[in-house]
């Protein structure tokens, strides 16, 4: 392989781990605006939507398209009755750090449930159109490729039509400015809380189910993926939605090129030197405005 | 420091000594060993929480630092014991001042962020240096802590070791809690605009009681590096330094002795879920958000609380 045809599998790569990231940082900052939590078991929503996926076309044996939808409504589902069950419960009397550990019970609490489900061996899943790859000068790259890339430019395109457009979506961007001011105006907060819960592990969902088919899926995969989105949130200026998907991208891709033309040890490690170099030169992320930072604390 | 905390120190003093008495067997010791070296940690971790009102998500660091320090520089430099103890100090110090002067002066939870970071970049360096570290497969024969000729190499020794150590620890920090400093750091965390305002320089004295809990995090390190004499980085991942930060809030914050019993629960809860093989983590998890969910400020409040609702 010459040095361009590395560049675009590399660059492949990296876009299909930004696209993951993008969506896991999206899901973070969705949560966050509503309530100001991070939320720490948001990896469990991608997790139980690989699982839960391979539960529907592999053990039930549905065709890919029912259960993929399938796959979401259950994952929102568990999106709901998290929030009910433990964030709305504690938010009245807890302080923030409380429902901060709060969510990393529930994410102990979830792999636990995902292990007592399906074990600890990981899981593939058949990919969603032909397996074989495609031949773009001399590098091969997966058609699932694709099928990541355009269902999570479709879910961020969707999300910025909903926030931007829709009423509902206006309203939930009301309550991250100032809850206060959102409730005088009439809007149910804590349905707002409710909706953000469901968003985020719809999206969450929908990244497990598309990555399993190639990066396969286990009960554990949670933490890595939530450290990173969680990278991708504060890079892009937390609480700014847009910013997320770009960074998310952006250490997607500065990762896949680390480890192709540096050292593969150093993946991980170059996304937090990256996180920890931007707070402390530009606090309020890359794309986030030194305004904005100041009123947002994290 | 007041009256009631040296009556609760003797307290301690004494359930330690007789404890071993009644407690036999070289796995039970082990568990109240590993209790002691938590706690440590934990402690400087409440004091930062509860006064300085910041999270660390990457105490496992600064834990890990000092078990490195002690393991590789015995190990392979042949350094002494209490110089390889004082290196992985100073380097533990080190590392919390270039993070927290920077993440420090903003406000909100910055350090929250940067803890994370530098948490997962020091793990990923245990793997990685293979050379020093003998990276993913650990680091053994580390030699056991020894005074003079004397070494320590029965669970029952390092026991007396952890638990003197944690007590001289506590009343450090009760002191300091009852200083100039401290009671800066109260005013802190009632009001930061009010204690600014007042004369209190916010920044530099989170900084010191950041830099205070990774030393005793670095001390926990050590300690436990001489005493299992095997490290490997998986003990010292993200994970780790969650459980710490869990630990602190099921004992409840601002409180030291909350946090010796949220130390002690959260070491010796997966040890009685042993039971269960496979299926600890998913009790674990329940327990843990009952206990989150029923008593948000933890132990030493939640309990007397739910008794004063249940039976009166």
């Amino acid at each position: 392989m010459d040095l361009q045809d590395q560049i675009i599998q590399y660059l492949a790569s990296g876009l299909t781990l930004g696209s993951i990231y993008a969506m896991v940082a999206l899901g973070f900052t969705i949560i966050y605006n509503a309530t100001g939590i991070m939320n720490l078991a948001q990896g469990e929503f991608v997790m139980f939507g690989g699982l839960i996926m391979v539960f529907c076309t592999t053990t039930i044996g549905l065709p890919l398209f029912v259960s993929f939808f399938i796959t979401l409504l259950l994952v929102t589902g568990i999106g709901i009755i998290y929030e009910r069950l433990f964030i709305n419960h504690a938010s009245k009397k807890a302080p923030l750090m409380t429902l901060l550990i709060i969510t990393v019970a529930v994410s102990i609490f979830f792999r636990g449930i995902a292990m007592f489900i399906w074990g600890k061996d990981p899981y593939g899943l058949p990919h969603f159109s032909s397996p074989k790859p495609l031949i773009i000068g001399g590098a091969a790259i997966l058609p699932q490729v694709f099928w990541i890339l355009g269902l999570s430019l479709l879910a961020v395109i969707l999300m910025n039509l909903f926030f931007n457009r829709t009423i509902t979506g206006k309203a939930m961007s009301a309550c991250s400015v100032n809850r206060m001011a959102a409730s005088l105006v009439g809007i149910d907060v804590s349905k707002m809380v409710l909706l953000s819960f469901a968003l985020s592990a719809t999206l969450g969902a929908l990244a497990g189910a598309a990555i399993t088919p190639i990066a396969l899926m286990e009960y554990d995969r949670g933490p890595m993926l939530a450290l990173k989105g969680f990278c991708a949130a504060v890079l892009g200026g937390l609480g700014y939605g847009t910013g997320a998907v770009v960074a998310g991208f952006l250490l997607g891709l500065i990762e896949s090129f680390t480890s192709g033309f540096i050292y593969s040890g150093f993946k991980e490690a170059i996304s937090l030197i990256i996180l920890i170099l931007v707070l402390f030169i530009k606090p309020s992320g890359i794309f986030g405005s030194e305004e904005v930072g100041k009123i947002k604390k994290i | 420091m007041g009256k009631n905390n040296y009556l609760k120190l003797l307290g301690i003093l004494i359930v330690v000594a007789v404890a071993p008495l009644i407690i036999k067997g070289d796995y039970y010791l082990s568990i109240l060993v590993f209790m002691g070296i938590n706690s440590m940690v934990v402690i400087g971790l409440s004091l930062l929480m509860g006064y300085a009102g910041q999270i660390s998500l990457g105490h496992a660091a600064f834990f890990g630092i000092g078990a490195y320090s002690t393991g590789v520089l015995t190990t392979q430099f042949g350094f002494s014991i209490y110089s390889a103890f004082l290196s992985g100090l100073l380097l533990s110090a080190g590392v919390a001042i270039i993070i927290g002067i920077p993440a420090l002066r903003l406000k909100g939870h910055y350090l929250a962020i940067a803890t994370l970071g530098i948490g997962e970049i020091v793990f990923i360096i245990f793997n990685e240096m293979i050379g020093l570290t003998g990276g993913p497969s650990g680091l053994s024969n580390i030699p056991p802590f020894h005074v003079g000729n004397y070494q320590f190499t029965l669970s029952i020794q390092y026991y007396y070791l952890v638990w003197v150590t944690l007590f001289v620890l506590i009343w450090f920090s009760l002191n300091v809690i009852h200083s100039r400093v401290g009671r800066a750091l109260k005013a802190m965390h009632g009001s930061e605009l009010a204690a600014s305002a007042m004369g209190v320089n916010l920044s530099a004295h989170k900084i010191q009681v950041f830099v205070l809990s990774a030393c005793y995090a670095s001390i926990a390190g050590s300690i436990y590096a001489h005493f299992v004499s095997f490290i490997a980085p998986n003990n010292f991942a993200l994970m780790t330094s969650i459980m710490f930060l869990v630990m602190g809030v099921v004992g409840g914050l601002y409180n030291i002795w909350g946090a010796l019993m949220g130390a002690s629960l959260i070491t010796f809860l997966p040890e009685c879920l042993r039971v269960f093989k496979d299926f600890d983590i998913l009790i674990y998890g329940a327990i843990l958000l009952m206990i989150l969910l029923f008593m948000p400020e933890g132990f030493l409040v939640g309990i007397p609380a739910l008794f004063r609702k249940y039976f009166k």
